[in-house]
């Protein structure tokens, strides 16, 4: 039996890049935010590059705590869609350039805390999924600035799954 | 418009953040704020339907929250959310102005209670809702 030869590294990388730009291309509000993301393999990283009309206080200066919760909220999403999409486009189910992609879930609930206020930097934020059904996911996802350890913010929000 | 009026929506004006997203102050009293954003096509969350994203209606409301702590009649010299828990009810209707309303309704020495409501044109059904604890700074005795 003959094993079928691995793909060439660059045919992979360009499929997953197309996939997670088309993802989140399909959100105007995330090119508003000015946020994008990083990917290592299948794993994400939400970047939120300090921009002036980031800010809430200027006094202090610190970030816009709607900012920072609409950041946290599109990092969240992001990693939903993304990590049900991974599993489709690596088996060939989905292909990145096809006309219909998934419909993105619905955020039912969102509940951040601010741990610590935002300076103005960059900020990260990584998600995790805790629990995806066929109709309810929840996530978490927690955001920092110069210091991983310490998070300037987290959440969790519980989402309506598309229908398959 | 009232002096207070005119103040408040000078403060709106000088946050950049509520500034870009196109925040006006509507109302406010002891306590209680509103305040709007008008449709903007930036800030769709899905381009299928036209819907405004989450993200944008959580800083409006924030935005409103922490309004209503600012007027509450201690006079808070300044406040920073600590938490807020939104429920999204329905998608908001795609080409209309939102409008959050928030009730400081309690506040203690350190903390401030917020509940808020967001509403497109129909008011009977409101998109979301929300509840917050911010942190109260008292002015100097």
């Amino acid at each position: 039996m003959t094993r079928k030869p691995p793909e060439p590294i660059e045919v992979v990388k360009s499929r997953r890049e197309a996939a997670l730009a088309r993802l989140v291309a399909g959100v105007p509000y995330i090119g508003f935010l000015g946020a994008g993301f990083d990917r290592r393999g299948d794993e994400l990283t939400a970047v939120l590059p300090f921009h002036p009309s980031l800010i809430g206080n200027p006094a202090i200066p610190a970030l816009h705590g709607g900012a920072t919760a609409a950041f946290l909220e599109v990092a969240a999403i992001i990693e939903l869609a993304w990590s049900s999409l991974w599993q489709d486009m690596e088996e060939g189910r989905i292909d990145p350039a096809a006309e219909t992609f998934p419909a993105l879930p619905k955020t039912i609930t969102f509940t951040v805390d601010y741990l610590r206020s935002g300076l103005p930097r960059d900020a990260y934020a990584r998600a995790m999924v805790t629990r995806r059904g066929r109709r309810f996911a929840t996530v978490q996802v927690e955001a920092w600035q110069d210091n991983r350890a310490k998070p300037f913010a987290q959440a969790t929000a519980h989402f309506l799954m598309p229908e398959p | 418009m009232t002096d207070k009026m005119t103040q408040a929506q000078a403060m709106m004006q000088s946050l950049p953040h509520a500034r870009s997203l196109g925040m006006i102050v509507t109302a406010m009293s002891a306590g209680q704020a509103t305040i709007t954003m008008p449709y903007d096509p930036r800030l769709i969350g899905d381009p299928a339907t036209g819907v405004l994203h989450g993200g944008a209606i959580s800083a409006l409301m924030d935005t409103a929250s922490g309004a209503a702590v600012m007027c509450h009649p201690s006079a808070p010299a300044a406040t920073a959310t600590l938490d807020l828990r939104i429920d999204y009810m329905r998608p908001a209707t795609p080409g209309q102005a939102i409008t959050a309303r928030a009730v400081c309704h309690h506040v203690t020495r350190t903390v401030a209670f917020v509940r808020v409501t967001a509403t497109d044109a129909d008011e009977s059904r409101p998109v979301a809702m929300g509840t917050g604890t911010f942190t109260l700074e008292r002015p100097p005795a």
